[in-house]
């Protein structure tokens, strides 16, 4: 057999079996070999996709929650600081109230002394006037035997006594 | 040391080569090997593995008086060499001149010669056996549906998942022919051929592969095997070609002068593209073979040891270059057919350009 010439033999078998192959292999090869890879291909791009959506819904996430932390915190700085507000205001109320409560008591313990004061000082006048009578009855008692001098005598006890 | 090793046995080549030259009683001459290699690289009617074991196989003629089927043993003495045309005596008479077997089948009277039949009347015969390329592109054939219906059944069988055994060696086979040979070259339509692309490229890769193998058929190394598939390559290209490819062929965007020129070279280059696949891949296998084949017919022409080492070193490094050169082929090949298709689907604005131009 010739190597250039081409025997119509080998031609008929070749080309009938190779014709049969390439039904049968597209047919029942490739078609669902290329439908697999085909889905595999899809499936992991989808999973990479799905994969990039909940990569960005978890950093949207941990944005809101840290939106969420910055608010709970402004409250919580706000809150304080009312409160902290409404605690100075009471304690100035208070600290107010109460110095006006020691101030009228001062005052009242005030005039109550010197109520007392004045009544003693009264007191005391009155005593001493009783005194100063009982000291002029005696000094009568004793002077009054020269009236002249019971009068200069009157006269500057009373006088000493304005003085005081 | 090996540098120096080689040197050493290259000399020693070179000197029984002269001393083989200078002798000139070899037993074999060189004239008798090119044909026994010639023989082993063309086609027969029975499978011969080595000497004296022979598969016989089915020979259909067909003759004027219809198919006549017999076994290749019954032809008498085999494959028709000197030495068995020598030991002449069989029962239907078979005569020998020049190498050529006479005998008688199914009331036909056959002359076998360099394995092609003839009637002794002179009538026509044609002959569809099952030779020994056809017993092996069935074996080939029934080995690609047992790789490829496994691969298949593994992505059945494992949808949604990681490929597995001989499916995980052949998907990015398979992906490489598809996204680099395929998609790459013919664009957007690419998925039409490529269960095409598939079946030539793993049919030519494993035939040359089978081919390698001691006692093979060398059947991508047969120009009827090549020719059939370029022709297929050829029709699809040719049934699939859109208006662009027949306007770029008929009326190229040249002056209208040079279309005398023109218009008959594109007709050629419509066929020379198909030829050249044909070409390619019969003549890179089969000098391949006869590479391989002439190497081991050194020692035997030259009977000597030091031929036989570096022959059988060179050969074992050239049945290495062959395994790349059989991936090769079968890449050349599927390559260029998919670039044709994609020259017939193509949607080039050739035309407008040509006339925007002017």
């Amino acid at each position: 057999m010739n190597l250039v010439t081409p025997d119509i033999g080998l031609i008929f078998w070749q080309g009938i079996t190779f014709l049969v192959v390439l039904f049968i292999l597209s047919r029942y090869a490739w078609k669902p070999i290329m439908k697999a890879l085909r889905d595999r291909e899809d499936s992991i791009q989808n999973a990479l996709d799905e994969a990039a959506t909940a990569r960005k819904e978890v950093d949207e996430l941990k944005k809101s929650q840290a939106n969420m932390e910055e608010a709970a915190r402004i409250e919580k700085d706000r809150i304080l600081k009312e409160a902290k507000l409404i605690a100075d205001k009471n304690l100035e109320e208070a600290t107010t109230k109460a110095s006006k409560i020691i101030g009228d008591a001062e005052e009242a313990a005030k005039q109550a002394i010197d109520k007392e004061r004045q009544a003693a000082i009264a007191d005391i006048k009155n005593q001493i006037s009783t005194l100063s009578v009982q000291v002029a009855e005696t000094l009568l008692k004793r002077e009054l035997s020269d009236s002249n001098k019971q009068e200069n005598l009157m006269q500057e006890l009373i006088n000493d006594l304005k003085v005081n | 040391m090996l540098k120096k090793t080689l040197l050493l046995v290259g000399l020693l080549c070179l000197f029984q080569f002269a001393q083989a030259k200078g002798g000139g009683d070899d037993k074999f001459e060189a004239k008798d090997f090119s044909e026994l290699i010639t023989h082993h690289i063309a086609d027969s009617h029975g499978w011969e593995f080595f000497k004296g074991f022979t598969i016989p196989l089915p020979v259909i003629l067909y003759t004027d008086k219809g198919l006549d089927i017999f076994m290749s043993s019954a032809i008498p003495h085999g494959d028709g060499k000197h030495e068995d045309i020598k030991k002449e005596g069989h029962k239907e008479g078979a005569k020998a001149h020049d190498g050529a077997i006479t005998f008688e089948h199914g009331g036909n009277k056959y002359v076998y010669a360099h394995g092609h039949f003839a009637l002794a009347n002179g009538g026509h015969v044609m002959d569809f056996s099952i030779t020994k390329n056809v017993a092996s592109l069935f074996v080939s054939v029934a080995l690609l549906f047992f790789v490829f219906f496994s691969v298949s059944k593994g992505y059945k069988k494992r949808a949604g998942k990681a490929p597995r055994g001989i499916q995980s060696f052949f998907e990015p086979i398979i992906i490489f022919v598809r996204d680099d040979i395929a998609k790459e070259n013919i664009g957007p339509k690419y998925e039409r051929f490529t269960p095409y692309l598939l079946t030539v490229f793993f049919f030519i890769w494993f035939n040359n592969m089978l081919g390698l193998l001691p006692g093979a058929a060398n059947l991508t190394g047969n120009i009827a095997v090549t020719l059939v598939l370029s022709v297929i390559t050829f029709v699809i290209t040719t049934l699939s070609a859109n208006k662009n490819y027949w306007a770029h062929i008929f009326t190229p965007p040249v002056p209208k002068l040079l279309y005398i020129i023109l218009v008959p070279i594109e007709i050629i280059g419509m066929f020379t593209k198909p030829f050249s696949l044909m070409i390619r891949l019969f003549a890179n296998i089969t000098a391949g073979h006869i590479i391989m084949l002439s190497l081991f017919g050194l020692i035997f022409i030259f009977q000597s040891l030091a031929v036989g080492v570096v022959s059988t070193a060179f050969a074992t490094f050239m049945n290495f270059l062959e395994l790349l050169v059989a991936f090769i082929q079968a890449y050349v090949f599927t390559l260029l057919s998919a670039s044709y298709f994609s020259t017939a689907v193509e949607e080039h604005h050739h035309d407008e350009a040509h006339a925007h131009a002017h």
